[in-house]
């Protein structure tokens, strides 16, 4: 993988030895196993993230994680760190950080994020890589801090990377794989490690971790594919002379080509994310089951359980778990689901954005059970997930 | 796959970022010729023979080889130099060889003049104004190079290279990456050597 290969091998000024980022995920170092809550796994990974800087604004379920990001300021890991005025203002001193060069680290959940929302296309026009981790909750009234993954369907066309951590492991695992991603030169885009707010930020999990005396290459800013300055100062001045206020074909056409080549780039993410991700940005478990539970998040994990449940009754049922949401793995889920006769799309949100993404890759889209759902913080028990598919089974005469 | 090809236009209205149809970018020691993965090697004769049966073979060097910025950069300035001064001592009767820089990436209003410059925004009134029919990007940051290189292919029949300094361009008909002073160097020895010079 392509980064500050220099500086490989040397220390910061933490003491930490700089390693390749495959180096965390093979058997070369050592590694510890930490009983850990979700927030204090965010700690942990960024305490071997080389970042910068890291800004944000408290809002449940993602505070705790901030906060503790925040000790990792005063123990000299993270070089800057500040709380900002809001959600909004937050996204846009990301912005100032990572426009001057430097690796940046924020969080929100819910009505944060869609406080902030205006800032994640102008990251991802800007081609700034900043790492958003979304912890994610309900944002509609009646006021709802529990989780809820609404929000992420609503993310789906900024620009961004959009990842989803099942588990803990997988949310310390994303962070760290998404910064060399994210900052690839053909890439260079922002990030959002999205996990279930509560069921993975508030519970512990035993997660296994290099030592802390290593850490990912820092940033190079030198690499951009934009210059490293403000959008005010040229050669690029975006800002001072916007295509918004040239009214001709010209412009029209700058800013669609733009636009094309955001998505270009998130594209251009699936190469490197499969080989840090094992080879694929999904994960099939027996796939041949005439059923498939399809989904990501905590959702797959209920699933799981709900399949153990099945087999003791009998039932084959398969699993596909989707870990990445941009860019969507539309060849391999199609792939995964070709032989399926029912495919179950169970999500944590009532709009079934999951359900769509999926629908609209496979062919005979009709074998997709949209659901079932369940929001605003309410669990998805594997027993109904299990009444669910037995009830579709009857209807559908599936075998 | 989509069988997608990346070759000169006129394209398309809009047409699209060639990763979004499949093409790849190439690894290390690789390069890509109008989609499809090659050694360096294969391209260096590819982008050599562009160049020679060209009217107007014109090379593009934008602001991280124009401005001396950082340890290296004047050497590579020098290569795209060499590479140009060779192009013109090789020139046939008719064929006029252009250096035209891309000093900066502001929009240029109310009209470029495209005997002096280019600009990303609207490549395609340049390459019109001077016939060009092969060019080379060196030095372009690589956001605007894809969303010049687009452009071009939607707009013009010009065919297009990149020597990119990072990972390269599939918006290009041909990319090398890692460009070096020594890439280019070597570029200008294959142009040389296929001009029986």
């Amino acid at each position: 993988m392509s980064t500050a290969k220099s500086l490989i091998g040397t220390k910061n000024k933490m003491g930490q030895t700089i390693v390749d980022i495959e180096d965390f995920f093979n058997d070369k170092l050592p590694k510890e196993q930490h009983f850990m809550t979700g927030s204090e796994i965010v700690k942990e990974a960024i305490k071997r993230a080389s970042v910068d800087m890291s800004i944000s604004y408290p809002i449940t379920p993602q505070s705790e994680a901030a906060a503790l990001v925040g000790e990792l300021w005063v123990e000299g890991y993270v070089k800057g760190y500040f709380r900002g005025e809001h959600e909004f203002a937050v996204m846009s001193q990301c912005a100032g950080a990572a426009f001057g060069g430097a690796r940046v680290f924020t969080t929100t959940s819910g009505p944060g994020t869609l406080r902030a929302y205006e800032n994640f296309p102008m990251w991802s026009g800007s081609r700034l890589p900043i790492m958003l981790c979304l912890m994610v909750r309900g944002i509609n009234t009646p006021l709802s801090i529990q989780p809820d993954t609404i929000e992420m369907g609503m993310l789906l066309d900024t620009g961004m990377l959009m990842w989803h951590a099942e588990n803990a492991q997988e949310l310390f695992d994303y962070l760290l794989m998404g910064y060399i991603v994210a900052e690839q030169p053909d890439i260079h885009l922002p990030i959002a490690v999205a996990c279930d707010g509560f069921f993975v930020s508030h519970t512990k999990e035993m997660v296994e971790m290099v030592s802390k005396d290593y850490c990912i290459p820092p940033y190079d800013p030198y690499r951009a594919p934009v210059p490293v300055m403000d959008m005010e100062t040229a050669p690029m001045r975006i800002m001072r002379d916007p295509f918004v206020m040239k009214s001709n074909y010209i412009s029209y056409m700058t800013h669609a080509s733009w636009q094309l080549e955001i998505r270009g780039a998130i594209e251009r993410s699936r190469k490197y994310t499969k080989r840090l991700m094992g080879g694929s940005l999904i994960e099939v478990e027996n796939g041949d089951a005439d059923i498939i539970i399809c989904s990501s998040g905590t959702a797959i994990s209920q699933g799981r359980e709900a399949i153990r449940l099945m087999k003791a009754k009998g039932m084959d049922v398969g699993l596909v778990k989707i870990k990445t949401i941009r860019p969507f793995p539309d060849d391999e889920v199609r792939k995964a689901l070709e032989n399926a006769k029912l495919i179950v799309v169970p999500e944590l949100n009532i709009s079934g954005w999951m359900a769509k993404e999926i629908k609209s890759c496979i062919d005979r889209n009709d074998r997709v059970l949209v659901g079932p759902h369940v929001a605003g913080g309410m669990t998805m028990p594997p027993e109904v997930l299990m009444e669910e598919i037995e009830k579709e089974i009857a209807l559908r005469k599936v075998a | 796959m989509t069988g997608y090809k990346v070759i000169a236009g006129p394209e398309a209205f809009l047409p699209p970022a060639a990763a979004t149809m499949g093409i790849e970018l190439p690894d290390e020691g690789g390069a890509l010729i109008e989609g499809t993965l090659v050694t360096e090697e294969q391209a260096l004769e590819h982008a050599a023979k562009k160049f020679l049966e060209a009217k107007v073979p014109t090379i593009f060097p934008g602001p991280l080889v124009l401005w001396d910025w950082r340890e290296g950069v004047a050497k590579k300035a020098k290569a795209v130099r060499d590479m140009f001064e060779t192009l013109k001592g090789l020139a046939r009767p008719g064929q006029k060889p252009m250096l035209i820089p891309m000093a900066d990436y502001r929009p240029k209003y109310p009209k470029i003049d495209p005997e002096i410059e280019i600009n990303p925004n609207h490549p395609n009134l340049t390459i019109w104004h001077n016939k060009i029919d092969v060019c080379m990007f060196v030095g372009v940051h690589c956001h605007f190079a894809n969303i010049s290189l687009k452009i071009i292919r939607g707009e013009t029949n010009c065919y297009t290279i990149a020597m990119c300094a990072q990972h390269g361009h599939e918006d290009a008909m041909m990319t090398f990456r890692d460009a070096s002073a020594e890439k280019i160097d070597q570029l200008t020895a294959k142009i040389k050597e296929l001009a029986g010079k």
